[in-house]
């Protein structure tokens, strides 16, 4: 019944005026210059191993990656690490395997085609497809051209939500009872509190209130790269990680896109060239 | 076939001549290769061959998508992701399939938009417009089914809403909905029977596809000034035209190679950018997106659907007139259909005597006023219902249904045409003069 329920009301809000369509909530998304960026970006590996190191000490608590298999993280164009580590940590990881114990299922190391286990808590989401399933950028006024010149922004999206947690703004200081999460610059889906709406609506301060709370603070993890390991630094990595986690092809589709291009311009030259070849004749006629 | 007097297929071989009694097939593909075509057609002629390539394009990668497939509302999600991270060349496969559907539309607007603008639906040819109505119909709804299989949010949440425009029909509506849906709600019936028609429906286009080329072919090409071939004998119809093959061939795959090199670097680089990210989250019915917006190609339709809301002089005085039968949302429904509906009704609409727009001087402000309409309707589709977009839409909303029921029926009667040329062959040879004046250009009439 509920879920009836909701499915009318979207229906009937999508149809009408609504506050579902209201303006669009102020973020403040960094736009940072990722090595996957453009048409020949590609992943950093250090990064990317960087980032699964972070992904294991801290976000793993409680967010899942189980669309990604433990052996992605030996595959070219992503972490690459060697065979063996790879299997190593896969065997930190327990799974359920329903064929053990005569068919009644026991726990057992997994191993390089298992998957990553899900979302340990409940309300927090899976991350595999965290970083398509957001965008940084939008606009101006709906017309995309952001989304065009400085691309999705996913990553950067991460990024910024990982930077984003700030002290309270003072206006939400007058909330009675305090608003519930923590107040982030990046995040705009979350609760708001009426007292930082001005007499026009507009939001006061950017983002909004967040169920998370700060899980990166700078010098979580140690890397022994010893690459800086600054809350900057972390959550770059982590969102290059979690770029790589949803679109693991995207080194070999870039290397498509470009050998088709290449190749389409050159078909379109021969074409060219045969049809002004072909049509010669008929529009110079000499007389 | 009809049509323009040109020479037609002779067996020559023994073997071809035994054919050719028993099912002249040879001779239907070298008619229909062969065809006379007018020699002085331009680049907004080009669509009708990126459309065909795009068809067997979805054709092709979706068939391999389908073995990959589980149109299951537990696996369909997964089973895509599947799709992009373990199938060989699976995330090439479905990023060109992805991507295809929006080349589709953009060729098909721009085919769309060619014929309003050259007349090309008007007498004799109101056939090959027609079906091609019907084709733009299908291709919306093989459109609108496919976006559905992923079973991410937009796909859940976006049938939600565009199954129950039908919900608003008086009366029926609810059973209408639910006859759809094959259940109350969408779920897994729905997502079963909108896999089942999503690969139905392409091989329906292809069929009306051929059926459109054949209306076409009967009556000939229109061409850039409306002007017909002669066909007073076979040498005058010659002067006129040349035969598609490899004419028209040659610089049609021309232009498709370079729409496909844009294409390519879509889909290399970029091939999310013209989808929506709330799709790349699993389908949940108790969580709705903030907002819902169509793709891109429906978003005109979309706003006409929008725009007329309760307060809204028009629907209040509809609503009054009908009992109160129809209401707002259902108004919205019937100007969205409605919408389509005036464009197919263009050749009744259009009291020109005149075909081709370039000679139309009064005729060109306000179809260029109706291509700047159909990009602002694209616009605020995707903005949200609040002022000033509310307002927008709705004048954008009017001047569409203007255009077609208010401008094209008066402009016949109070615009002064400017003369056309006599043939087709005038008109050729005035934009490729005689070599004296050393001129020379590569690219065909405009």
């Amino acid at each position: 019944m509920i879920r009836h329920l909701t499915l009318s009301a979207a229906a009937a809000l999508a149809l009408t005026a609504s506050p579902v369509l209201a303006a669009e909530v102020e973020t403040e998304i960094e736009d940072y210059a990722f090595s996957f960026e453009g048409p020949f970006g590609s992943y950093d590996q250090n990064q990317l191993q960087r980032g699964l190191k972070i992904y294991t000490e801290i976000c793993s608590a409680c967010h899942g990656l189980e669309l990604v298999a433990f052996r992605n993280l030996h595959d070219e164009g992503g972490p690459g690490l060697p065979e063996d580590q790879m299997r190593a940590y896969a065997e930190q990881y327990e799974v359920f395997d329903q064929a053990l114990f005569d068919g009644e299922g026991d726990f057992r190391p997994a191993t390089p085609a298992d998957k990553f286990p899900g979302s340990a808590l409940s309300n927090a989401p899976d991350l595999s497809l965290m970083a398509k399933a957001r965008a940084g950028f939008s606009g101006p006024y709906g017309t995309g051209l952001a989304q065009l010149f400085q691309g999705m922004g996913g990553a950067e999206y991460i990024a910024s939500l990982m930077t984003g947690y700030h002290e309270e703004p003072e206006c939400a200081l007058e909330m009675d009872p305090p608003m519930d999460g923590f107040y982030n610059a990046a995040f705009a889906s979350g609760g708001f509190p009426e007292t930082c709406i001005d007499d026009h609506g507009h939001h006061m301060v950017p983002g909004s209130w967040i169920a998370m709370s700060q899980p990166l603070w700078g010098e979580d993890v140690d890397f022994d790269d010893g690459h800086s390991n600054s809350l900057e630094h972390e959550a770059e990595d982590i969102a290059a990680f979690l770029m790589w986690t949803a679109e693991p092809k995207l080194v070999a589709r870039k290397q498509a896109g470009l050998t088709g291009v290449l190749f389409l311009a050159v078909l379109s030259v021969l074409l060219y060239l045969t049809n002004k070849k072909l049509w010669a004749p008929h529009k110079h006629k000499d007389e | 076939m009809g049509g323009i007097p040109h020479d037609h297929y002779e067996p020559k071989s023994g073997g071809e001549k035994w054919l050719h009694k028993r099912l002249p097939i040879l001779g239907l593909a070298y008619d229909t290769l062969m065809i006379p075509t007018p020699k002085n057609l331009n680049w907004m002629w080009i669509w009708g061959i990126v459309l065909a390539f795009t068809l067997i394009l979805q054709i092709v990668t979706g068939i391999v998508l389908v073995m990959h497939y589980t149109p299951h509302v537990d696996m369909a999600f997964n089973s895509v992701e599947h799709i992009m991270r373990n199938v060989n060349g699976g995330h090439m496969i479905r990023y060109f399939h992805m991507n295809g559907a929006s080349l589709f539309f953009v060729a098909v607007y721009a085919h769309m938009f060619r014929g309003l603008y050259y007349g090309s639906y008007k007498a004799p040819r109101e056939v090959t417009w027609i079906i091609g109505m019907l084709m733009y119909l299908v291709m919306m709804g093989t459109a609108f089914m496919g976006y559905v299989l992923p079973w991410g949010q937009m796909s859940f949440h976006g049938t939600a809403v565009i199954t129950g425009l039908f919900g608003a029909i008086p009366f029926v509506g609810e059973s209408i909905q639910t006859w759809l849906l094959g259940a109350s709600a969408v779920g897994q019936p729905a997502l079963n029977r909108f896999f089942s028609l999503h690969y139905l429906l392409p091989f329906v286009l292809l069929g009306l596809t051929m059926v459109h080329i054949w209306a076409f072919h009967t009556t000939g090409n229109n061409n850039p000034t409306g002007v017909e071939v002669r066909r007073t004998s076979k040498e005058d119809a010659a002067k006129d035209t040349l035969p598609f093959w490899p004419y028209f061939v040659i610089k049609d795959l021309f232009a498709l190679a370079v729409i496909l090199v844009v294409f390519m670097a879509i889909v290399g680089f970029m091939p999310n950018y013209l989808g929506h990210p709330d799709n790349y989250i699993p389908a949940n019915p108790l969580a709705t997106p903030s907002h819902i917006v169509p793709e891109w190609y429906f978003l005109p339709f979309y706003a006409i659907l929008r725009a007329f809301t309760a307060d809204v002089w028009v629907v209040q005085i509809v609503n009054f007139l009908s009992f109160g039968i129809i209401d707002a949302k259902f108004f919205g429904v019937l100007a969205m259909f409605g919408a389509i509906a005036v464009m197919a009704l263009a050749p009744w609409l259009d009291t020109s005597r005149v075909r081709s727009g370039r000679y139309r001087p009064m005729f060109k402000w306000w179809f260029a006023l109706l291509v700047v309409d159909f990009i602002v309707l694209m616009w605020v589709g995707a903005r949200p219902a609040e002022f000033p977009y509310d307002w927008i839409s709705l004048i954008a909303s009017a001047y569409w249904f203007a255009y077609f029921l208010v401008i094209l029926p008066l402009l016949g009667v109070i615009e002064k045409p400017l003369p056309q040329p006599a043939t087709i062959e005038d008109d050729f040879n005035a934009h490729y003069p005689a070599k004296t004046d050393g001129k020379s250009s590569a690219t065909p009439a405009e």
